[in-house]
């Protein structure tokens, strides 16, 4: 009949589909595949640290592509910018991760079983153990009792029957191995929801302002997968102070900041009375769902800039961002609300010293000598297209300069205190006081503490297990004497001391160690 | 507010590295000399041997405590822990490896590795103080942290494991390489004869795991407190700085060398050029890492 033919071919077992997913997954799970895919793992880590990564520095990314521009497109096509969030990458991880369940889960099973049985019986013929010893003596009538309790002693879990003792020890070298690897499974589980429940945010404030805790309060801000805007706790944040101390005592090491201190007053209401706080580098403050962090500072020169007819058109304290150790730092300062916008490209030099060239630098960090230097272009500021533009860039190529570089005057200089007066009859500036402002990282990750939970788990759990031996004992009284067996998981260089010991335990005699090499 | 740096007290500190490094050579060549010597065709140019290394180990002794008021001299001259640069990286990590060797020393027979040991070191110390050298600056706030003591240390103990257990692994491949054994060259045959003293392979093989698996827990301790500091200092404790992303690899690679040992055909060879792999990560993680990779662990100090 025909279906018989259908049938046999239906039969054909080698190939079908639940074969072929027992055979995968048999190799996915085997030794071999994990020694590979741990390797795998760290080879593909390497480009992550060669190329510049979106997460840790996106601006190296854009410089990047700015120096690369064919290439760049060709590596950001094969995720080369996101190495660690990317397809080749998670596979790798992912697949290991199965196999490493696939691995560790049935081995618990056998590691459960093997806790509640009995030490395994003797063998047959003890010669064929990696340790053993022979010995004639008549006196051996009660010597499986004896070595029953002697092993009892040093920690075996020991069966006797008749006139053979098994025992086994080290049980624990498999426990702290399943715990390390059932760990790794919870590092990487907490990472994940951690990482998707976290928020992160970056705010600049200078002296005297004050963060309030919700999206618009943010100059950048990266949410986890699950974030909502409700999450945020609306407390805010004034920075009253900011400290820093450079070293000027000692030669070598003149202008190196010793530390920063941020001064801070938070209120979780806006009712509340305001509560002092510190904010340090290393030594975060604690707030509802966010620590705050002290990522970087600078200098943020108060202004004012009144029109020709003596009207304030202008009064801030940017913050200027720092060029080099002894903070040479550039500002932009915009003035839009005036009859012709200008804007000004400003540098300030904490102690300046003037150059052969005519131009400035700062020789320390902290304001002993500081000037203010200006550069004024006059022009369409941009501002008005509802494009959002960057605070610390100024777009010149729809501007005239008007001070500075080629322009007729010359770039105008202040002293803490001074006013001058600015080109084109634009009005005058004055440069009314320093402040300080400080960078501030607003960071929450719920993760982070089972991270460190689990990862400590699996520390304590692979120390356990690589520095527990394991090993299996016999003795058995023979018609002479008796002999005595050792079988060790892994290897174990003290297996024939331990034979040995046990040997002259038995025979009552003390035994010298270092002879028995 | 204040710290005071001693400039004067650390060049008295580099006066003794320096004469360390002097001793350093001395022992090196008396322990290559008694190699030498040991695989000699002559017997009383070999009965003589064991005197040299009597010799060399005092010597390397001796070098040892001149290294250490070295390294404790830096660290009172800057008025801190003498370890957040990487000239002081290495002086403290050359005398890690020292101690350690010389503990194992008194606990295992490890003799036959000094020569490798003490080139090593003295390989590091030239380094440190040609390449490396910085004069005595207060630590940045982002270093002042006790974070710094426990991390560093860790890690450079941890080094310091690796570093003797590929040691072990360089003696075990060319005591078994198969272009030692069936050599016809003379100079060969001599490299085979002074294996050949060597302890046996399989011990070579067992000693390096040893040392590696002293060296795994201390590196995964080092791993965990640099991300509690990395929490504490930038505000997440991962976030695949370069520094960071080498760390994870040698980590990886060692965890993949202890997989190798229980896996049928990776014992043996395969392991032990894990081993090396391994510890090459870990020289290139201190030396291009550092020096030419942009992160966040600019602490060169160069
Ligand atoms: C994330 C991936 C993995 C890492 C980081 C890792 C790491 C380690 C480490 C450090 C050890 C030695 C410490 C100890 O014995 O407790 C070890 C042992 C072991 N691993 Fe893994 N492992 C991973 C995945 C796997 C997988 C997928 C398997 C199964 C195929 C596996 C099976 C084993 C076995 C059987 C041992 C014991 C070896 C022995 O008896 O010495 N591991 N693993």
């Amino acid at each position: 009949m025909s279906s018989s033919r259908f049938d046999k071919e239906i039969a054909s077992p080698e190939l079908s589909l639940a074969g072929w997913a027992r055979w995968i997954w048999k190799q996915l799970t085997s030794m071999r595949i994990a020694l590979f895919l741990l390797l795998l793992l760290a080879i593909a880590s390497v480009p992550g640290s060669i190329w510049p990564q979106r997460s840790a520095d996106p601006n190296g990314v854009i410089a990047y592509f700015d120096a690369n521009p064919e290439l760049a497109p060709i590596l950001d096509g094969i995720q080369l910018f996101d190495v660690y969030t990317s397809v080749w990458f998670s596979a790798i991880y992912i697949l290991l991760f199965i196999s490493l369940i696939g691995c560790v889960v049935p081995r618990t099973g056998v590691h459960y079983k093997a806790l509640r049985a009995q030490p395994p019986v003797a063998p047959k013929i003890f010669s064929r153990m990696p340790a053993s010893q022979s010995v004639t003596w008549a006196k051996n009538s009660d010597v499986a009792a004896r070595a029953e309790k002697l092993l009892r002693k040093q920690g075996y879990r020991v069966v006797r029957t008749g006139k053979s003792v098994a025992a086994e020890r080290g049980y624990v070298r498999e426990t702290g191995n399943l715990v390390f690897h059932f760990s790794l499974i919870g590092v990487l589980i907490a990472v994940g929801i951690g990482g998707g429940l976290s928020h992160n945010g970056q705010r600049v404030l200078v002296e005297g302002e004050t963060f309030v805790n919700n999206l618009a309060g943010y100059d950048s801000f990266s949410p986890g997968t699950f974030f909502r805007e409700d999450m945020l706790v609306p407390f805010s944040m004034t920075l009253d102070n900011f400290e820093v101390d450079f070293d000027i005592r000692n030669r070598t090491n003149v202008g190196t900041p010793l530390d920063f201190r941020a001064f801070v007053s938070s209120k979780l209401t806006p009712t509340d009375t305001p509560k002092p706080g510190l904010i340090r580098v290393n030594e975060p403050l604690e707030m509802p769902d966010a620590n705050v962090f002290l990522t970087g500072n600078g200098y943020a020169p108060y202004i004012t800039i009144r029109d020709a007819k003596g009207n304030l058109v202008f009064a801030g304290a940017n913050a200027f961002l720092p060029q080099d150790s002894n903070y040479t730092s550039l500002g932009i300062i915009k003035v839009p609300d005036v009859d012709r916008q200008f804007g000004i490209i400003a540098f300030f030099y904490p102690t300046a010293q003037a150059l052969d060239n005519g131009a400035f630098t700062s020789i320390y960090p902290a304001p002993v000598d500081p000037l203010l230097t200006l550069n004024v272009y006059e022009g369409d500021l941009g501002l008005d297209a509802g494009i959002s533009r960057n605070v610390y860039a100024l777009d010149t190529s729809e501007m005239t300069q008007v001070a500075g570089g080629k322009a007729e005057i010359r770039g105008l200089q202040l002293k803490l205190g001074e006013t001058v007066q600015l080109p084109n009859g634009l009005g005058s500036v004055t440069f009314e006081e320093i402040r300080r402002f400080a960078s501030l990282d607003f960071a929450y990750n719920p993760g982070g503490i089972w991270v460190l939970v689990f990862s400590l788990l699996a520390l304590a759990g692979v120390t356990t297990s690589l520095l527990t031996p394991r090993r299996r004992v016999w003795v058995r009284q023979t018609s002479g004497g008796f002999e005595v067996a050792a079988l060790a998981r892994g290897d174990d260089p003290a297996l024939t001391d331990i034979v040995q010991n046990i040997v002259g335990e038995l025979k009552g005699q003390q035994i010298n160690r270092k002879g028995s090499k | 507010m204040g710290i005071a740096l001693n400039v004067g007290l650390s060049q008295i500190s580099l006066l003794f590295i320096y004469a360390s490094m002097a001793i350093y050579t001395a022992a090196f060549l008396t322990f290559a000399n008694h190699l030498a010597r040991l695989a000699s065709d002559k017997k009383k140019v070999r009965t003589q041997a064991s005197r040299f290394e009597s010799i060399a180990i005092v010597l390397l002794i001796i070098a040892a405590l001149l290294h250490t008021v070295g390294v404790v001299l830096r660290g009172i001259a800057a008025s801190r822990v003498p370890w957040a640069n990487m000239y002081e990286f290495s002086i403290t990590g050359a005398l890690f490896v020292v101690l350690v060797y010389l503990t194992a020393l008194s606990i295992k027979d490890v003799r036959f590795i000094a020569t490798f040991v003490t080139g090593f070191v003295i390989l590091i110390l030239g380094a440190a103080t040609s390449a490396f050298y910085v004069e005595v600056q207060s630590l940045m706030p982002a270093l002042q942290s006790y974070w710094l003591v426990i991390h560093v240390v860790v890690a450079v103990l941890a080094v310091a494991f690796f570093n003797i257990a590929a040691a072990l692994s360089t003696s075990y491949l060319l005591k078994t390489a198969n272009w030692v054994n069936s050599s016809k060259k003379k100079s060969i045959g001599t490299l085979k004869r002074v294996f050949a003293l060597f302890p046996a392979a399989e011990n070579l093989e067992r000693l390096a795991y040893r040392f590696n698996i002293i060296g795994f827990i201390l590196w995964s301790f080092t791993l965990i407190a640099g991300a509690i500091w990395a929490e504490r200092a930038w505000h997440r404790y991962w976030g695949w700085d370069t520094k960071e992303v080498w760390t994870f690899i040698i980590w990886v690679i060692y965890a993949g060398y202890l997989h190798a040992n229980a896996t049928r055909g990776w014992t043996g060879k395969r392991s032990a050029w894990l081993s090396l792999v391994g510890f090459a990560a870990v020289i290139f993680n201190f030396t291009v890492v550092n020096l030419f990779f942009k992160g966040l662990h600019v602490y060169s100090g160069l």
